[in-house]
């Protein structure tokens, strides 16, 4: 009987060691969290090259949450995180809107990409982005082409549904139809599945590269151009008013990525592996207004205020250090 | 090309092993630390309630035994997601901060398996309650003497469940990464990508060959905990 007492003492012990641990690591270490989007995080340019040098920079470590742009709304509406990394604009304006985030700054862009196999059974192949997706509705409802969905809330799915509308097709109905197959999770499996049944799909150019490169897949990028493309990152921090989070360590944040430091990092990430940037920085456009893609970032990744379009609306704005891009509506 | 993937894998796990991978050993780490003291804490919990419910006769104890006994198949992802929505800040325990931390998922695994850890003891004793009590009282032992005796001869079992619940609770994805999130920091003190999580994320990347090789720790941990509670048992029965 003594020595399960004993047993029991020492379990309850141990157990509370590491509880006290982890509280008293809590209370050491300053930790943001930000929920992002997978597409960010799974080519290994948060964890991989913004983590380590906001670390060194400020001391502060960051824990980034991989889910869809919709689930990492939800995560930040739950209070779960400090700031949300994500790219889907409609989305973001409603997040704010609600009262839950504020502070908007756009901070990197690049392009999705309409992949497929290489016979290319539907001829898009240089077209630009609606013609093609009028094309693949053709051949697929002639059964002899497939379109793979993710049909997952995520910032991607949100551009599809967009390009969809663009071609004249309803989204919600098109997506019962038999030649497209939805799959309901990240862009990873999406692009193999989509390879496995020889489908077209729409990709993110980070993953779709890095599938590429490891010969994962045999798709091919078949349109690459066309402004409706655009894929613009933006980070949003959550409103101080809402939860008691680090608010001035995410506008911290915000500001690094922004610097010119953040953005020298975001744009050489990935140059080594895959002989171009996965991701461009955003600042340098604006600023140079470098045309074409000042025009279809002021169309596709800033927000209506008034009679200025902006990166983050004034009702929008809490408080801080942080500026914002501007500019007059023609 | 599929067998290149596994053979690459295979090859890929001796090499980080033989390498000594700071970083898989520290999620390895992880994922056993977290994992242990989830079982620990179910045990402290789950071992008195199954000898007390293999033992008593009271009325709403088969009640109570179907309930864990249900309770034992819980999809991990229900589980996963449940605990998100009471751990979130805006849940009802947000206070804890467990969200996206080790004692998170310790928590989360805890109650996933302590139904294993209950419904097994008290299978076990119930095995052997009958005769082991009937023998000790008609060899002059008294009742708490023949109960002890009784808890002694079920140890065996007991053992079996903290061994099973172990395995079930390291082998989990659904509440590691909902609740544990795989947070990973080079040199954070706050991680939490434990074995499963980190595996999921490797395929989702299309890091194949990893992906295998962390899988090979993974059963291999679990092979590991099996034999050696094996042997222990063994002996344990022979004494």
């Amino acid at each position: 009987m003594k020595r399960v007492l004993v047993a029991i003492l020492l379990i309850v012990f141990v157990i509370s060691i590491a509880w006290v641990l982890q509280v008293q690591h809590q209370n050491q270490t300053r930790v943001l969290t930000i929920s992002t989007t997978t597409s960010l995080y799974d080519t290994g340019l948060l964890e991989e090259a913004i983590a380590p040098a906001f670390k060194e920079k400020y001391g502060i470590e960051l824990h980034f949450i991989p889910k869809g742009t919709g689930a990492a709304i939800q995560d930040a509406k739950n209070g779960a995180s400090d700031a949300i990394m994500v790219h889907a604009r409609s989305k973001e304006v409603k997040f704010m809107e609600e009262g839950y985030g504020v502070n908007r700054k756009i901070f990197a862009y690049n392009f999705f990409v309409i992949v497929g196999p290489p016979e290319d059974p539907a001829e898009i192949k240089g077209l630009s982005p609606v013609e093609a997706l009028k094309k693949i509705a053709e051949a697929g409802r002639s059964g002899k082409a497939i379109w793979v969905s993710r049909d997952d809330g995520s910032g991607t799915n949100t551009k599809e549904k967009a390009l969809w509308k663009m071609a004249g097709f309803d989204y919600a109905e098109i997506k019962e139809e038999n030649w497209f197959r939805r799959t309901g999770t990240g862009m990873g499996a999406t692009l193999n599945y989509a390879n496995n049944v020889g489908g077209y799909t729409l990709s993110d150019t980070g993953t779709y590269l890095k599938f590429r490169k490891d010969g994962l897949i045999s798709l091919e990028a078949l349109v690459d151009k066309g402004e409706e493309l655009i894929n613009i990152y933006a980070i949003i921090i959550v409103n101080p008013e809402k939860f008691q989070k680090d608010f001035e360590g995410a506008i911290l944040l915000a500001k690094w990525l922004t610097s010119r430091e953040g953005q020298k990092i975001i744009g050489q990430f990935g140059v080594d592996q895959y002989d171009k940037p996965l991701f461009f920085p955003i600042v340098s456009v604006l600023e140079k207004k470098e045309e074409p893609i000042y025009d279809w970032i002021l169309r596709y990744g800033l927000i209506e205020d008034g009679d200025k379009l902006t990166e983050c609306p004034q009702r929008y704005r809490y408080q801080s250090s942080l500026t914002f891009f501007e500019v007059n509506q023609t | 090309m599929t067998w290149e993937y596994v053979l690459k894998g295979i090859e890929g796990a001796f090499e980080m092993i033989a390498s000594l991978d700071v970083e898989v050993a520290d999620i390895a780490l992880r994922s056993i630390k977290v994992s242990g003291i989830a079982t620990l804490m179910a045990a402290i919990i789950g071992i008195p309630t199954g000898v007390a419910l293999g033992i008593s006769t009271f009325r709403g104890r088969n009640v109570l035994r179907s309930f864990f006994n249900g309770m034992l198949g819980t999809p991990t992802v229900v589980m996963g997601l449940i605990l998100y929505l009471i751990l979130a800040p805006a849940g009802p325990l947000g206070s804890l901060k467990l969200l996206y931390t080790e004692m998170g998922i310790s928590f989360g695994q805890m109650l996933l398996i302590l139904p294993i850890v209950v419904s097994f003891t008290a299978s076990s004793i119930e095995s052997v309650e009958r005769e082991i009590r009937e023998l000790a009282l008609t060899l002059g032992a008294s009742r708490a003497e023949a109960t002890l005796k009784v808890i002694r001869e079920a140890s065996a079992g007991v053992l079996l469940a903290v061994i099973a619940a172990f395995n079930r609770a390291i082998a989990e994805l659904g509440i590691a990464l909902m609740v544990g999130g795989n947070i990973f920091v080079r040199g954070g003190a706050l991680n939490t990508r434990v074995l499963t999580t980190s595996i999921q994320m490797y395929v989702a990347r299309g890091d194949i060959d990893i992906a295998i090789a962390l899988g090979m720790i993974l059963l291999g941990i679990v092979f590991v905990i099996t034999t050696v509670s094996n042997f222990l048992q063994s002996r344990w029965v022979l004494k």
